[in-house]
This record gives C-alpha cells, sequence and structure tokens, in this order.
C-alpha cells in the first residue's frame, strides 16, 4: 500500500512543522526523578534544549545499571550507590578557619564517615596530597592544616584560597555525580544519580555497560561519538513528545536528528548552529542579525548562488522543491483541428514551463 | 506568445562595497548639495534631497532622468562629496583587523615569507581564509618600523598608542595596502578595497526609497532617511566654509566629528555608546540598518513575505452541507475576485457569454494574443465578444468549480492551506465544512481566514493534484486521519447504529437522499430499516473488519455491511475512515464523509439529544458514597499530617520529609477525584447523555461531568499544592499554620453546587497559573519552530532518492530509512499517474 516518496519532497520542512507544530499543545511542567534531579523540564522547555544542543542541559543525571546478576540485590545496588556518589571535605567534616594559628581545622563528622565508610586516616591522605603542612588528632577527629608558605601580606587571602581548596577535596566517590539514589523499577533496582561521568562511570565493575543511560546528548557525543549521539536526540525527542502523548511519526524525528548530526557534531539549529552556517547569504540575512550577514558578504565580495529555498523566495523565483524542483519545458503544439471534438480539453495541450510565467497581475 | 514568459532567470547576487568612482558613476543627480527639500511653491529643488533626477514620487512631474512619471521612474542615486572623508560605521571592525595586520609605514603584510608562505598553502587548501592571522610582533618584519597599539572606541574613533586617528590617516593608510595582500586577508579587492569603507562620497538614495507623505493639513512630513541627509549636507556645508575660512583646528575637528555622527546614524541609529539621532517629537529615527532589520525590517517583512492580490478574507462560519473540500464564498468576494481564462475553440461559446453578461458571472477585461489589456464595458462588450479568438485570455469572476487557496494563520504545518473547490452562496461569510477545522484549527468563535483565487492553469492543476482538502485527510505529522468524524457525527452515528435503531421505508429514503444514495435496498427488519443497514450504504463493499469498540462491544463489518456493534469515534476514524482511505482511495473517503456528515447530522437531529442540568446533579446514595469518599480523603490527609508532624512519617527515597507528605497528599487528592469519577459513571450509567457523549469519544470528558457534578479536586501551581499567599497561610479564610487539605487548594466543591469563597480563589489561582502558561507558549513554542523550519527548510528529496541539504550533504540515503512516503497518496493517485501517462 506504501509508496516510494517522490523526489522534490520537502521532508525537511515537514520534520520541522510536525515538531514544532504540537509545541503550542505541550506543557510547561517539570519533573523530578526521586531525589535525584529536581525541575527536569519536560515539555516545550526540554524540547528546545535538545534542538538547542544546549552545551549544558538544565539537569542531566545518569541512570547505572548494574549486572544482571546483582539487579535483584538491593543490598549490592545500595553498595554501588554508595561508590559512585561523590562524597566532598565539605560534606563530611566542618571547615574552621582560625586565622590567629593561621591554620584551618576540619572538626571531621564521625557519623557520616562512618555511614559512607571512610576512617580518619584515609581522609588524612587525600588532605596531604594537597602538600600542605599538617596535623592529625586522631582522638578528637580534627586535622588541623596548616598553609604551606607563608607570602608576606596575603596570609589571608591565602587561607581563604586553601579554605575553598580544601573544601571541594573529593573525599571518595566519582567527580561530578551526586546524590545517588537506588530505584525499584519492576524486580530489579538501579542506581539513579544525579550528574554526570560518563567516562568514569563506564570503568565500573558490576554494571551492565550496554545500560547505562544519560540525558545529557552532549556527553554521549563526547564520549561515545556522533552515531551514539544521533540515537540519543531521537530517544530523548521521542520521549517528550510521547510523554505528552502526542504522536509524531519517528520519521520526522530521525530526519531533525540526520539533519543536526550531518556535519559529524550535534548542531543547534538556531542561528549559531545549522541556519547561521547556511551557504546563503540572503536565507541568512532573512533570519537573524541581517545587517552582519550583508556586511560580512561584502567584504568578501561573496555571491549568493540560490540554491535553496530561502533565497529564491527573496528574487521572487520559484524554489528548488517539488514541482518547482522539475527543469522541464514543454514545447507548445497546436492540437490538430480534426481531434478537437468535444469535451474539456486536455491540460498538457497547453504550453507550460518551469519558469514564472508574467503574472497577470504585473500588467494591471 | 512567447512574451508571456519570462526566460531569464537569476543565477546568482553577488555583494561587493561601491567605490567612490562607481558612486559617481551612478549618480544620476551629481552633487546634491542643497540641504533642503521643496522650495514654497512646493516644487523640488534643483540640486535638493528631492532633485527631479532622483526621480518622481508627486503625480504630474516627470522624472529628469529617464523621462518617466510615477509608477514607470524606478528612482536614481544621487550623491554627496564629503570634504573630509569619514569612516562607514559598519565597516570599522574591518579597519581595525586591517591595520592590525599591515605595517603603518611599508603598508605590507605583517608577516615574513615564511608565514606569509603558510597562510597562502593555507588559503589554498581551504579555498577561502579560515583564518584570521594573529600578529604577535613588535616590528614590521620588512622596514622595522615599530607596530603602534591599534584600538576602537565603538563605533567609529580609532586610536593608535592612544592619540586619535584621523579618517585621513587611515584612509591614507589603506590606500597602500597591496591588493594580493588583502587577498590573504579574506578581501576581494576588486570589489571591496578597505579604503571604500572610509567614505569620501555618500551615495543618495532615490526619492521612491524614501517617499514624503503629505498630512491633511498640506504640509509635508519628510521620512527619516531625508531628514538626515538633510542633516548631513547641512554638517558637510559648514565644515567646507570653516575650511575655506581659515578656521582653528579644533573647530574643524569638531565639525568633522559631527559629520561623523550624522553619517553613522544615517547607516545605523542603534550603535552602542552614540545616542540614537531622534526626530522633533523624540522618536528614535528608523534609519538604513533598522530598516532591514527584524520582523517589520525589509527582508521578513517584504522579501520573505510578499503581499499578493485577488486574495479575500472574512469572518469564517460553518456548514456541514457542503462538501469538505468546498467553500462557501460570498457573492460580494465571487464578484470582487477574478480568474484568467485561456480561450480555447471548446470554451469559446462560454467566454462570449461572459463578456456579453452585464450581471455576476462577468468578465471584466480581455487580454489579447499581443498582451494588449482591454476593459471590456457596456458599449464595447458586443464588438469585443465578436473578435473573441482562441489563445485570448479573459479575466472572469469567480465561479462555482473555482479552485482556490483557503487558508488560516498561524500557518502552523502544510495543512494550514488547502485547496478547496468554490462555491457562491449568499451571506457575507466564508462557509467551511466543520470537518475541516482540525487541520486550520479554527474554530467559529470570530476567526478569520484568507483566500486566495489561483491565477494560472499550472498552478490549479498543482494545487487540485497536491493540496486538494480531501487529499490531506491524513496528517503529515502522524499518517493518521486528522480530517475525521467528529462531535456530532460520532453521536449520530453511534445513535444510528444502536440495536434498536429502526426507521420506516419514509425515514429512511429521507435519510438515503440527503446522503445522495438513491437507491433504497430491501428492508431487513419486516417493513423497516436498521440503523446499521442505513450506514452500511455508505461503506464501501471492500471493508472488512472486527474490532472492540471503545464500550467494551464487539465491532463487525463484513463486506461493507455493518453486522455488529456501534460506531464510536475510535471505530468511525482509525477502522473506517483510515481503511477506506487505504484500501479504496481519497475519493471514497471524501464521499463516506460528506455523506455519513448528512446522514448522521440528520438522524440526531430528528431524535434529538439534550443534556441537562440533571444530567450533572449526584443524588441519593451516590450523593452518600461522594461524601463518604471525601470523608476518607480528608482522614488520610490528615493522618499524614498528623505522621508528618510527630516526625513518624517514612521517607520516600531522596525527599525530605516535608516533600514525602506533599508528594502523599496529592496522590490521596488525586485518587480521591478518580475514585469519585468512577462513582459518577456508575450513578449515571448509560442514560445519561453527557457521560455517553464522553465515553462514545464525541464531546467532553468524564473529568468534566466530575468537575460539574463532584468535585473540582487539588488546585496545583507548579505542579503542587497552592502554597504562596498570606503569611504561613493561603488565604485569610484559613487558621496559620493548618496545611490541610482544604487549606491547601482541595476543592471539594463542584460547579453544580457551587464554590465555597475561598474555593474560588484557589480555582482562579490555579486558572491564572495556565493562562500565563499559554501566553509564554505560544511565543516560546513560535520561535522553536520559526528555526526549526528555517534550518530545515533545504531538506529535501532529491532525485537520487537521497535527502539533501542546500549544500548537497547527504542527510539520508533513503528518505525515513525505507525511503517510503507515509503520509501521504496511497493507491489512488498511482491510478491517477497511469491516468496522466495515457493521456499523453
Amino acid at each position: 500500500m506504501k509508496k516510494n516518496i517522490d523526489y522534490g519532497e520537502a521532508v525537511g520542512v515537514v520534520a520541522a512543522q510536525s515538531i514544532g507544530e504540537p509545541g503550542t499543545q505541550m506543557t510547561m511542567r517539570t519533573f523530578h526523578y526521586a531525589g535525584v534531579a529536581e525541575h527536569v523540564p519536560l515539555g516545550l522547555p526540554r524540547l528546545i534544549e535538545l534542538v538547542d544542543a544546549k552545551r549544558v542541559p538544565k539537569k542531566v543525571f545518569m541512570d547505572v545499571l548494574v549486572s544482571k546478576a546483582l539487579a535483584k540485590d538491593y543490598e549490592a545496588v545500595k553498595t554501588v550507590a554508595k561508590n559512585i556518589e561523590c562524597i566532598k571535605l565539605y560534606d563530611i567534616a566542618k571547615i574552621q578557619e582560625s586565622f590567629e594559628n593561621k591554620c584551618i581545622n576540619l572538626v571531621l563528622d564521625k557519623d557520616e564517615l562512618e555511614f559512607i565508610g571512610v576512617s580518619g586516616q584515609d581522609v588524612k591522605k587525600v588532605v596531604e596530597e594537597l602538600g600542605q603542612k599538617l596535623e592529625y588528632d586522631g582522638r578528637k577527629g580534627v586535622i588541623t592544616v596548616y598553609n604551606k608558605e607563608e607570602t608576606k601580606g596575603r596570609v589571608f587571602r591565602d587561607l581563604r584560597k586553601l579554605t575553598n581548596r580544601l573544601k571541594a577535596l573529593k573525599i571518595k566517590g566519582i567527580s561530578g555525580l551526586s546524590k545517588a539514589v537506588v530505584v525499584k523499577d519492576g524486580n530489579d533496582y538501579f542506581v539513579r544519580v544525579s550528574g554526570i561521568n560518563l567516562p568514569e562511570v563506564l570503568k565500573l565493575e558490576n554494571i551492565d555497560l550496554t545500560k547505562v543511560y544519560t540525558n545529557s546528548v552532549i556527553d554521549i557525543e563526547k564520549i561515545l561519538g556522533i552515531e551514539a549521539a544521533r540515537n540519543a536526540l531521537i530517544r530523548e525527542i521521542k520521549q517528550v513528545l510521547d510523554l505528552q502523548g502526542l504522536t509524531v511519526d519517528i520519521r520526522h524525528i530521525i530526519v531533525i536528528a540526520d539533519a543536526v548530526s550531518s556535519d559529524g557534531v550535534i548542531k543547534s539549529v538556531g542561528r549559531h548552529g545549522l541556519s547561521g552556517e547556511k551557504a546563503s547569504i540572503l536565507a541568512r540575512a532573512a533570519f537573524e542579525v541581517t545587517v552582519k550577514h550583508l556586511i560580512d558578504a561584502s567584504v568578501a565580495a561573496k555571491s549568493d548562488h540560490l540554491q535553496g529555498v530561502a533565497e529564491n523566495i527573496i528574487v521572487g523565483q520559484p524554489i528548488p522543491l517539488g514541482t518547482g524542483m522539475v527543469k522541464l519545458r514543454m514545447k507548445w503544439f497546436e492540437v490538430p483541428e480534426e481531434k478537437a471534438t468535444e469535451g474539456e480539453p486536455s491540460l498538457f495541450t497547453k504550453k507550460r514551463t518551469l519558469r514564472k510565467r508574467k503574472s497577470i497581475s504585473e500588467d494591471h | 506568445m512567447t512574451e508571456d514568459f519570462t526566460t531569464k532567470v537569476i543565477g546568482a547576487v553577488k555583494f561587493s562595497i561601491f567605490s567612490p568612482e562607481i558612486i559617481r558613476k551612478v549618480s544620476a543627480a551629481k552633487r546634491i548639495t542643497v540641504p533642503d527639500t521643496y522650495d514654497e511653491d512646493s516644487y523640488p529643488i534643483d540640486g535638493g534631497l528631492v532633485d527631479q533626477r532622483l526621480g518622481v514620487i508627486d503625480p504630474g512631474l516627470k522624472c529628469k532622468t529617464c523621462g518617466g512619471g510615477v509608477g514607470t521612474c524606478p528612482g536614481h542615486f544621487g550623491h554627496i562629496e564629503l570634504v573630509r572623508p569619514v569612516i562607514h560605521p559598519e565597516f570599522a571592525k574591518y579597519l581595525l583587523y586591517i591595520m592590525k595586520a599591515t605595517c603603518r609605514s611599508c603598508k605590507l603584510l605583517l608577516l615574513d615569507a615564511d608565514e606569509k608562505n603558510d597562510l597562502i598553502k593555507l588559503i589554498e587548501e581551504e579555498g577561502e581564509t579560515v583564518l584570521k592571522p594573529q600578529i604577535k610582533r613588535k616590528n614590521c618584519p620588512h622596514c622595522g618600523e615599530a607596530i603602534p597599539e591599534l584600538t576602537l572606541m565603538r563605533p567609529t574613533t580609532f586610536f593608535k598608542d592612544k592619540s586619535v586617528m584621523l579618517p585621513t590617516e587611515i584612509r591614507n593608510w589603506l590606500e597602500g595596502i597591496s591588493n594580493d595582500d588583502l587577498r590573504l586577508l579574506g578581501f576581494d579587492p576588486l570589489y571591496a578595497r578597505p579604503e571604500w569603507m572610509v567614505l569620501t562620497v555618500l551615495l543618495v538614495p532615490p526619492v521612491n526609497v524614501r517617499p514624503s507623505i503629505t498630512l491633511e493639513t498640506g504640509e509635508r512630513s519628510e521620512d527619516d532617511l531625508t531628514h538626515k541627509l538633510v542633516d548631513v549636507i547641512r554638517t558637510n556645508q559648514r565644515l567646507d566654509a570653516n575650511i575655506n575660512a581659515g578656521a582653528p583646528q579644533l573647530i574643524i575637528e569638531d565639525l568633522w566629528e559631527l559629520l561623523q555622527y550624522h553619517i553613522t546614524t544615517y547607516f545605523n541609529n542603534e550603535m552602542s555608546n552614540i545616542p540614537p539621532a531622534r526626530h522633533r517629537s523624540g522618536r528614535a529615527l528608523k534609519t538604513l540598518s533598522q530598516r532591514l532589520k527584524g520582523k517589520e525590517g525589509r527582508f521578513r517583512y517584504n522579501l520573505s513575505g510578499k503581499r499578493v492580490n485577488f486574495s479575500a478574507r472574512t469572518v469564517i462560519s460553518p456548514d456541514p452541507n457542503i462538501s469538505l473540500d468546498e467553500v462557501g464564498v460570498p457573492m460580494a468576494i465571487a464578484k470582487e475576485l477574478t480568474v484568467p481564462m485561456r480561450i480555447t475553440q471548446w470554451n469559446l461559446e462560454r467566454c462570449r457569454q461572459f463578456i456579453l453578461n452585464l450581471t455576476y458571472p462577468h468578465a471584466d477585461y480581455i487580454v489579447r494574443p499581443d498582451g494588449k489589456r482591454v476593459r471590456v464595458n457596456e458599449t464595447n462588450r458586443v464588438e469585443v465578444s465578436s473578435q473573441l479568438a482562441p489563445g485570448w485570455i479573459i479575466d472572469r469572476q469567480l465561479i462555482d468549480g473555482d479552485l482556490v487557496l483557503f487558508n488560516r494563520q498561524p500557518s502552523l504545518h502544510r495543512i494550514s492551506i488547502m485547496c478547496h473547490e468554490v462555491r457562491v452562496m449568499p451571506g457575507k461569510t466564508l462557509r467551511l465544512n466543520p470537518l475541516d477545522c482540525p487541520p486550520y484549527n479554527a474554530d467559529f468563535d470570530g476567526d478569520e481566514m484568507n483566500l486566495h483565487a489561483i491565477q494560472t492553469e499550472e498552478a490549479q492543476v498543482e494545487a487540485d493534484v497536491l493540496m486538494k482538502v480531501h487529499r490531506q485527510i491524513l496528517s503529515p505529522r502522524h499518517g493518521k486521519a486528522i480530517i475525521k468524524p467528529q462531535e456530532d457525527h460520532v453521536t449520530g452515528a453511534f445513535y444510528m447504529t444502536n440495536d434498536d435503531c429502526e426507521f420506516t421505508k419514509s425515514e429512511a429514503s429521507d435519510l438515503l437522499a440527503i446522503a445522495g444514495i438513491t437507491k433504497l435496498p430491501k428492508p431487513d427488519r419486516s417493513d423497516k430499516y436498521s440503523g446499521r443497514l442505513l450506514f452500511s450504504l455508505l461503506l464501501p463493499a471492500e471493508l472488512s473488519l472486527k474490532m472492540r469498540t471503545k464500550l467494551g462491544e464487539e465491532l463487525v463489518i463484513e463486506n461493507g455491511l455493518l453486522i455488529k456493534g456501534s460506531i464510536e469515534s475510535k471505530a468511525f476514524e482509525n477502522q473506517i475512515l483510515e481503511r477506506i482511505v487505504e484500501q479504496v482511495g481519497y475519493e471514497r473517503a471524501k464521499w463516506f464523509l460528506d455523506s455519513a456528515t448528512r446522514i448522521t447530522l440528520e438522524v440526531l437531529t430528528r431524535h434529538g439529544l439534550s443534556v441537562s442540568l440533571r444530567n450533572y446533579s449526584v443524588e441519593g446514595e451516590a450523593h452518600t458514597h461522594l461524601n463518604s469518599l471525601l470523608d476518607k480523603t480528608n482522614r488520610e490527609i490528615d493522618a499524614y499530617i498528623l505522621q508528618f508532624k510527630n516526625k513518624t512519617l517514612q521517607k520516600n527515597p531522596g525527599l525530605t520529609p516535608r516533600e514525602t507528605l506533599e508528594e502523599k497528599i496529592m496522590e490521596i487528592t488525586s485518587k480521591a477525584r478518580d475514585a469519585s469519577g468512577a462513582l459518577v459513571e456508575k450513578s449515571f450509567g448509560k442514560v445519561n447523555t453527557a457521560i455517553l457523549m464522553a465515553k462514545i469519544g464525541a464531546r467532553g470528558s468524564l473529568l468534566n461531568a466530575v468537575q460539574m457534578s463532584a468535585m473540582l479536586g487539588q488546585q496545583a501551581v507548579r505542579g503542587k499544592r497552592l502554597k504562596r499567599g498570606y503569611r504561613k497561610r493561603l488565604l485569610p479564610h484559613f487558621k496559620r499554620g493548618v496545611i490541610g487539605g482544604m487549606e491547601r487548594g482541595f476543592i471539594t466543591g463542584s460547579f453544580k453546587t457551587g464554590l465555597k469563597p475561598y474555593e474560588y480563589f484557589q480555582h482562579s489561582m490555579g486558572g491564572r497559573e495556565s493562562l500565563v502558561n499559554t501566553a509564554i507558549r505560544t511565543a516560546r513554542s513560535g520561535y522553536m519552530q520559526r528555526r526549526l523550519v528555517n534550518a530545515f527548510q533545504d531538506v529535501v528529496v532529491r532525485k537520487d532518492g537521497t535527502v539533501r541539504d542546500a549544500r548537497d550533504i547527504i542527510v539520508q540515503f533513503k528518505y525515513g530509512g525505507g525511503g517510503l512516503d507515509f503520509y501521504s497518496n496511497p493507491a489512488e493517485l498511482l491510478e491517477k499517474k497511469i491516468a496522466v501517462e495515457d493521456e499523453g
């Protein structure tokens, strides 16, 4: 029943319209993934984020699926979650600056230490890596850090700098990932974690590499390549539309994803991406930042060869789409007298030409 | 005949900069010197800004350059000789770039031989300059001259080692740079020498570009550009006078700077760091840059979108009695719009009649083969009609059967504009079959639509084959029906196909006649006809299906005969309509929709269907159930709040106790509404028309009924229970610190019982959010769609079956992977194609 698509079909425009038209019916709600990421954009904002190819999406998170053998074991999954979550010194210790003694006291929280399974000695080792002079009082659980070199007159500033470095010091886990939560899916458990660090997660043991998920297309592009990113984009757009209960044929989404990734990198659709890189000067000028494009073109004495749609509309010619794409000219011929019987004349006895016929209106 | 066709095609448009020599050459009015427009007799001043050599805009005057009058003279350029050079503000950043890359003394590129070779090689490889050479040395590699530190203070002031550079100095510097070096910097020196960016001559646009308007008082009001040019000439003259009088350098430089300001704002009145030039009234002037830019600028307003003739616009109203691919056109519009009709030996007589007619279907103009246009009037019509011959063209008024395009904005997708057949009607609105509402997203609360009469046969055929309404039954978005039976059609069909629906012979004949069926079948229930039998007459014989309806019944159609089951929306559109389109074709589907519309509406009109207030009152046992449900819900909420206060609430993973509580309450309240829905459904049963319509998918939903009869349910802002308001409470009706259901927007009242004051306020809070969201959403999604369409407009299926963009880069090897067309043209077009080939 289905037939092959005609050439000249404006599949790009139809795809763009099919994705854009339901935009007015979408909600602007945000969603939260149980404690991991709140206000994850959904609906229209998420769709805009996807086609914009935002470098930093609003809320990124990952689903880390453990290997099948462990998936039903809550405790095992919990351990994975614990090991993933990035714990910083700030989370487990009070950091007190002592300006009189020119040192910083780190008062470790024993409960927290126990909870994450790290000893005071371990923390000390991590802090030592900074290369500062320090003392450790194991009984009180206090680490005192002194600034290594004393610069005259800048003591306080240097101390505060050191404090900030200490705060961000990673004690355990994978940097970039915070808040790991075990989520139940059917009978299986998996870890959902806010933030992203794909390379490190992929190095983990006991996880199912093929099932790790993230909502960040950009990170997928960086780590897994353009094909993976294209697939991710299709999946994400489809997910947005499905969640709103809108039906859009998958082929439209595929066209969008393919066009956006056809240069080997994910491009955005705005003036900084696909629209801004068009060959046609007129098309770019008609979109956004008009004057800049005209000026730039004149300096290099560029020509617009009128290959696209927008530029041909501007100069008033048929567009290279659909029936306008056919470069065909038919000869006018008179219908032989005897053949002319009754009935409506055939449409094909008239002169037809591709290029625009002078419209009647111009003769007024 | 050949004059009718343009044979030349624009191949390319090249952009460049005018050199002073070219400006002087194209200038028709040499040297405009008078900073004024009209003299006391309102006659254009020679050498002024509306000099008659620049073209004319006043009727009666002749252009002194081409001799044409208004309408024939395209306008001609003039020029102003500037006494001192002035920097073109839009090119300033290029000037800085060039000067930074060259030596001020020997004017050579600040690259040594090796670097230069590297650059040449790079350009050869890339085809054009892709990298701006970065120069990081302190002395010129050629003459050893120290390289000054150059800065640009926007928009046009240059500094060399912190002292101001005069435009003359800049121009001298630029003039010395060789063509070869410029090419390496990405310039095309034949078309864009950098010194041309420092203006010595200013091109004055023709008056046609900046027409003055005459106010009712008879006063002339000049265009913003003319005002600006007056400023330029005046300042230029003052500068000239001061230089000739030997005024001190300081005064000259001040005037020079003023000239620079006027020219800067002449080009762009929105430059940063300079105040915009203003009109006397305080409004900022709209100068060249502003004319091009933005939504109302030349590009988007006049070039990407153009005004058209042969169009009409008015309010739309529904008419289910016309076919879905027709449009009812008011007589007033039909008389105004014309269509050219080419005379052939077959339609000669008909055309002659149009010429002879004095009233409605007549022709106003004829076009002779030599291109001459003759107006037909009472005196010459007989003579003209006798001369008519094949090959002539008449412009006749719109008549029934003409093809027109019909459109409603916003045109969000391609089915926002479709081809209809004209049906001239009395009345003043455009009539539209209500089936066509979904693709246009139209309703009849005052919507207006546009109509375009198609002016060439080629375009008419194209519109007929590609854009006709019945070819758009399937939406390109998902390949499913978008033009489909709705609302009353579904209700009517449901009633008609019920088990106990019967018609007498006379009723049946009426119904079938309305649907356009003239043959009465044999009655199937003794002397009566079942509704199913009548409905079956609309179905094609090829159709057989078995399905389960929304009501859970079984529906069976065998060879076009409805045997069992009642039609509801899903069966009507998904099964029957879409199958007809796929198996038989668009024409048959159109006929089905048209006749089904008429027959079902007639059945419904005769039977009658009403909804009353009583449909929405919950009474007796159901009422007690509802009350106990509300009590239960409130108790549950209170229980959770108590747990929360005692800190015994089980936390949801990753949430704070407070968040957990909110989530639990939202869950309870939404469950309560669902439960009341079930209750309402049960108590109203199958006899309630409102519920029935919801169930068969004709109109409304169960939620509507629940909100009207049982309760509104939980109101929410940003997906959470209502919160903001007074200190520690939502409204002054409540006690501080209470966070129960009622206090946070759980509305137990219904629209029928009426809302309590606080419920009313809570409901309006939720209502406000959705209004605001809608407003924001339309703007945001409109912009997103503009960007999407702009980015993908050149992505097309090429002749080799690949999908490519304007750069010829392959996007897909086969469309959608399989190269199949899923959204248009099933069987029938193939038939048509064969027919066309036969004719050829």
